[in-house]
């Protein structure tokens, strides 16, 4: 064990893959030998060669669907999209081609595409967005969202090896800020199965990505006040663990769901509504929902605060479930 | 102005010797013609007995070009096939039973009624499923051609689009990183100049799809694409080509759509004169007469070759009648993948 970023978990899950697996390369925009804009695969060209770190061109459409032609011929493809934003210009392959190729034809597209997410730092409404939700709405896809250095690393290696494509959402706030131990050898965190983050007894949060720390203070704010809060950190949205979150539900009677990305059709109505659905009964509350609000991601930081769920926001919210 | 070079007819037989084709071999292309054609006539009839759900397309017209290049294709080449390349299945070997049962819905079609029409492609022949984007596969077909790159592998992916196709983003950016990287990849464009009902002036201001290869860094071909051994020719050459490292090659296949763009559609809009004139390029007819005169095809053989394919197609109408409807249980069957469906040719 060994304690790393959160951004140097991701790269060596990467590294590690690349090492053991040859069918396993990564295509980007600059991440040969630039080593990508957030230096994820720093020094990766030198050690893999120009071929198994490839630059590709201003293409992601391109990148996305020669992805799954590679993966189609046996390969293990990562993609890096340079922000999370320009899936947009993939959405077509993904949604079209890759997610349906199996269920229709028989062919599996065992493809990763890593998404630099989130916001937090004035990157404007093209460099900050969370679309986890648009895709876990698609049949097909698989999509994972981790908050700490150890998941980044395992869910990584997970998504590789998994034989649909699977958007992989890296937070790029928790990137540098975010250390902790991380195990040096090769594990797999599986796909589909939440972690209780924070045990609690009196109000369960669940949430994902960066808002899981977000959470994790306004919990902490709450201690004097003999409030117990569970903190459920999804890990990944799609498939999600339903059986974890129900668990939680009807342990506290009182939920909170948390998500960066914006409220209306976001994941958290989902969630809101499975529990409605399958656990109405156990509730002592209407079940709260605490998200960004339906706008663009603003640039000016003032703006952005007031766009992210702050811990005050959500301190207000588990206040106000706790009051009920 | 054309920039691409026009593909001359192929004139001897010498010269089709030199491109790599016996007698036995021409004789299976037209046999792949005729049962290609007959498979969409078929289908036709199929669709009017209302046993086809949905809608229903055919690529008449377009049989040389179709078969001309799977011809060319080497065994463990792939390929990303469209709505009119009928021909290219039944080359690669796609039974013509599992064709039929595909466009009823029954749970024989390779899509096994999950996907209707020509949405279908057995990947142990080495061909993959199109999608109703065009030209959604052509960067796939390009992903493919990265992998054979990589691993180097001496193989060839064959891209296919329409010239309507050529339009969207996909195909520029297919085309430019295949050309950056110089992979193994042909482009394969059928030009049969309907976009549904669009023509090509309206799509296109270049006088050919293909002169946009110079742009892209690699070599563009128009290639008369009723004349099967024309677009063999260029195939085989250009399939080699890139299997020797020397990057993709645009192919341009003129041909003129011989029907609507599917059958609900009349066509009113394509000139009659037009298709009074391509009709005297029929394909089928042509390559017949070719072989009439060049390698003395008998009547015999060709009675032969019409009544095996008679054959074949009514045994496999039979035999697709009598494969059941899937089951409503299987519906949710494969929307994800399992990890021993990893255990295909091309995973391993």
């Amino acid at each position: 064990m060994a304690e790393k970023t959160y951004l140097q978990a991701i790269s060596d899950g990467l590294r590690e893959e690349m090492r053991r697996d040859k069918r396993v390369f990564l295509i980007g925009e600059d991440v040969g030998v630039y080593g990508g804009a957030f230096k994820v695969s720093l020094g990766f060209q030198e050690e893999f060669g120009p071929w198994r770190v490839i630059d590709a061109p201003l293409s992601e459409t391109a990148i996305v669907a020669g992805c799954t032609g590679a993966a189609m011929m046996g390969m293990r493809p990562v993609a890096e999209m340079q922000f999370a934003d320009f899936i947009s210009c993939a959405w077509d392959h993904l949604v079209t081609v890759a997610a349906k190729q199996r269920w229709r034809a028989g062919t599996p597209v065992p493809i990763t595409v890593r998404l630099p997410s989130g916001g937090g730092f004035s990157g404007g409404p093209f460099h900050s967005q969370n679309p986890e939700s648009s895709f876990a709405h698609v049949p097909g896809l698989k999509c994972v969202c981790p908050a700490t250095p150890e998941d980044a690393k395992g869910l990584l290696v997970s998504a590789i090896q998994d034989p649909n494509p699977v958007l992989y959402f890296e937070h790029k706030h928790l990137y540098r800020r975010i250390k902790a131990e991380v195990p040096d050898e090769r594990y797999e965190v599986p796909i589909g199965k939440a972690r209780t983050h924070r045990e609690g007894e009196d109000i369960s949060v669940i949430t994902w990505g960066a808002m899981v720390y977000t959470a994790d203070e306004a919990a902490q704010r709450l201690e004097p006040d003999d409030v117990s809060v569970e903190i459920i950190d999804l890990r990944t949205v799609m498939p999600w663990d339903k059986k974890a979150v129900l668990e939680s539900a009807r342990k506290t009677s009182k939920v909170l769901v948390l998500h960066e990305d914006t409220r209306t059709g976001g994941f958290g109505a989902e969630i809101a509504a499975t529990i409605a659905d399958e656990a109405f009964e156990d509730l002592d509350a209407p079940v709260k929902r605490i998200a960004a609000p339906d706008t663009p991601v603003p640039f000016s930081p003032a703006l952005e605060k007031a766009f992210i769920p702050q811990v005050d926001d959500v301190f207000a919210g588990l206040k106000e479930l706790a009051e009920y | 102005m054309a920039i691409a070079t026009r593909a001359e007819p192929v004139g001897s037989l010498s010269e089709i010797r030199e491109a790599g084709l016996d007698r036995e071999d021409l004789l299976a292309i037209y046999r792949h013609m005729v049962i290609t054609r007959g498979v969409e006539e078929r289908g036709h009839i199929l669709y009017r007995q209302g046993k086809i759900p949905g809608s229903f397309y055919t690529g008449r017209g377009n049989e040389a070009a179709a078969v001309g290049v799977a011809t060319a294709m080497g065994s463990d080449d792939v390929g990303t096939p469209l709505h009119r390349d009928m021909g290219v299945h039944i080359v690669r070997g796609v039974e013509p039973w599992r064709i039929f049962a595909q466009y009823m819905g029954r749970r024989d079609g390779p899509t096994r009624g999950k996907d209707g029409n020509v949405h279908m492609a057995d990947a142990n022949l080495g061909l993959i499923a199109m999608v109703s984007h065009l030209p959604a596969m052509l960067p796939v077909a390009v992903g493919c051609a990265l992998a054979f790159r990589i691993r180097e592998e001496k193989r060839v992916a064959l891209a296919w689009f329409g010239e309507g196709a050529s339009a969207r983003g996909d195909t520029h950016e297919g085309m430019n990183f295949a050309g950056v990287r110089k992979l193994p990849v042909v482009f394969i464009c059928d030009n049969n100049q309907w976009a549904y009902s669009t023509p090509t002036h309206l799509e296109f201001a270049t006088e050919h799809v293909a002169d946009r290869a110079q742009a892209y860094g690699f070599d563009g071909i128009v290639v008369d694409g009723t004349d099967v051994l024309a677009v063999y020719r260029e195939a085989k050459r250009a399939i080699e080509k890139a299997r020797a490292g020397g990057g993709p090659t645009l192919i341009e296949c003129l041909t003129q759509r011989m029907e609507g763009h599917a059958v609900h559609d009349d066509a009113f809009y394509v000139p009659k004169p037009m298709l009074e004139e391509w009709a005297k390029a029929d394909p089928l007819e042509r390559f017949r007469t070719w072989l009439r005169e060049n390698v003395e095809f008998t009547d015999e053989e060709e009675d032969e070759i019409n009544a095996g394919v008679k054959r074949l197609l009514n045994e496999a109408l039979q035999r697709a009648e009598e494969s059941p409807l899937p089951d409503p249980s299987e519906l949710l069957d494969g929307v994800y993948a399992s990890p021993e469906d990893l255990d295909t040719p091309h995973h391993k």
